[in-house]
């Protein structure tokens, strides 16, 4: 993996610059801008300093809504994890049903995200839903819009449906890059199902693991349109996470300034996982090319 | 031992019926391949269930819906797509959807192919930093660039129009391209590249007769990904439209709240919605980790 030193690359890589300077940069300023100044309207800006850092640091409403969404991120990270391994270790290795269980995994992936939200919010609806009714049914009170539990309830099965497909699909792929010299080897030692597991599959299968959970971490984070569409952050603020509060200030309300703080705080968040995901990405890329 | 080991692997994973048939067979042998069918059948099972009931009441009548709960559609009916496929308000929704999806798809990939061939190919200054830059645009919360994008494209007068959604939907979709393709793009040999030169192919014409046609499936993949992430995308494309770019999942949103009441339709245009991405993914099935791991797996 050798590259050759080449600065007039650089020439092919303009475009991609210029591009995303142009629809990253450029909005990513407007935000620095508003976040350092205050109005009054009628476009007369004035100097701020950190006032609204300083503001949105002491502001309960944002504290709340990254509790809410920390607690978010925790507990579908805790369920698709496992689940998703589980789900790749009892996947067929080859032949038709493999293929039949990719492509009937992958269908909630590509599913528009309000539609994944639309396809929610009826399902557990306690008059026309199936979720809803047969809940109703056994004798279990069941109502997203009004309960705070079954509100989160349907928000994170909403989310394991959705997203476990694809830490099962990524572990998957981590299982099927092991060779089959190791099971044998493991079968000469006698190796108990758990140790074959634990000593050669996981480990195999780590560096594609964390992948998947920095992604599902990450997006978790920014989740924005699935809960918007299905309890539009209710009842109360119950599943207003990071996104929909973010979103509700700075086009709903219009508070510039505070909205941009929050924006800024909440990108350095996300740039700081960012890194830890490159690292990862980069150790496994020189793992492969030895 | 023989008798599980010579088994076909899928075999023992057929779901439903046809493993339970034999569960007269105790061996403890046995128990493996069908547990693992058990559980697959039940992931499956609890994956098509919500859109099985989305297709069940896009094919009934709102008088049914409210009315009598079944599991099936009694009254089959083809009235809620046949609205939408008349009703110019709601394919509109789709014709632009596409527009500005298959622009995206465009601008992407005729950005992403020469970046991705630098980075996989030479090292340059800067190259890790700008690597890991476009990572972060990516991973950028899109409810942070919503607002600006809003001010950026209402000041250059680009509000409501195709291009401005499918430059917006650059921003995350510019980075993939490039990150997915890198990963396909280094597995190609640097000897061809070499051999290449030395047969006295310019870089521009090697680059498409050659090269290209060696990453085609990179390319395929790259494009469906972009496709799929610019048609998800819901945020972005509502705030940058209003009349004539309107996105169909902009229309189900605004239906929704306006009236309320029309779950037929709305079911219908859902279903609707998950037909392209269903009618192609039997082609990227074994990609699909490779794309949504930005091309690292």
């Amino acid at each position: 993996m050798n590259k050759t030193v080449n600065q007039k690359a650089w020439f092919l890589v303009l475009p991609v610059l210029v591009l995303v300077a142009f629809s990253a940069v450029i909005p990513l300023m407007t935000v620095v801008n508003y976040s350092v100044q205050d109005t009054f309207g009628n476009n007369v800006f004035f100097w701020a300093g950190l006032d609204w850092f300083k503001q949105m640091l002491h502001s309960d409403r944002m504290w709340n809504a990254l509790g809410r969404q920390l607690s978010f991120s925790a507990i579908i990270l805790a369920i698709e994890v496992p689940l998703g391994v589980f789900v790749a270790l009892n996947m067929p290795k080859k032949g038709f049903w493999a293929s039949f269980c990719l492509v009937v995994m992958s269908l909630p992936l590509l599913i528009p995200w309000n539609v994944v939200g639309t396809i929610w919010q009826i399902f557990g609806r306690v008059d026309i839903g199936l979720l809803g009714y047969a809940l109703n049914k056994l004798g279990i009170s069941y109502n997203y819009t009004q309960d705070f539990f079954a509100a989160w309830a349907t928000v994170i099965v909403m989310d394991v449906w959705h997203w476990t497909s694809l830490v099962a699909l990524l572990a998957y792929a981590g299982l099927q890059s092991i060779p089959d010299a190791y099971y044998q080897a493991a079968k000469i030692d006698q190796a108990s199902r758990w140790k074959v597991f634990r000593y050669i599959e996981l480990p195999k299968m780590m560096g594609v693991l964390m992948i998947a959970i920095l992604l599902r971490f990450m997006d978790s984070f920014m989740i924005y349109t699935e809960p918007f569409v299905v309890t539009g952050g209710g009842p109360g603020n119950a599943t207003t996470f990071l996104s929909i509060d973010l979103v509700k200030m700075a086009l709903g309300q219009f508070d510039l300034g505070p909205a941009a703080a929050f924006s800024l705080m909440y990108f350095l968040v996300i740039l700081l996982i960012s890194y830890v995901f490159y690292t990862v990405m980069v150790n496994l890329d020189k793992r492969e090319g030895k | 031992m023989s008798d599980t080991s010579l088994q076909a692997p899928g075999a023992g994973t057929i779901p439903g019926k046809v493993t339970a048939s034999r569960k007269g067979t105790r061996t403890r042998r046995r128990f493996r391949p069908n547990g693992s069918a058990l559980v697959m059948g039940l992931y499956l099972l609890f994956l098509m269930l919500p859109i099985y009931w989305l297709v069940n009441m896009s094919l009934k009548t709102n008088a049914e819906i409210l009315g009598a709960f079944s599991l099936w559609p009694r009254e089959l009916t083809f009235a809620n797509y046949t609205k939408i496929l008349t009703d110019a308000s709601w394919y509109m929704g789709y014709v632009n959807s596409l527009i500005y999806v298959v622009m995206n798809t465009v601008i992407s990939l005729a950005v992403a192919l020469p970046a991705a061939y630098a980075f996989s190919r030479y090292s340059f200054m800067g190259d890790k930093h700008l690597f890991f830059w476009l990572l972060t645009n990516r991973m950028a919360p899109p409810a942070v660039f919503a607002l600006p994008f809003f001010q950026l494209y209402s000041s250059v007068g680009l509000f409501d129009t195709h291009i401005a959604v499918a430059l917006a939907h650059t921003l995350f979709n510019v980075p993939l391209a490039v990150w997915i393709l890198e990963g396909f793009m280094r597995g190609v040999p640097r000897e061809i590249d070499e051999t290449a030169y030395i047969d006295g192919y310019s870089f521009g014409r090697f680059f498409v007769r050659i090269f290209m046609p060696l990453v085609a499936s990179g390319i395929g993949v790259t494009a469906f990904f972009c496709f799929m992430f610019s048609w998800v995308e819901l945020l972005l494309s509502r705030t940058l439209t209003s009349v004539d770019a309107k996105p169909i999942a902009a229309t189900m949103t605004r239906t929704v709240s306006a009236s309320g009441l029309d779950w037929g339709v709305l079911a219908a245009a859902g279903v609707l919605t998950i037909v392209p991405g269903a009618l192609v993914i039997y082609f990227v099935r074994n990609y699909i980790a490779k794309g949504f791991a930005l091309g690292r797996v």
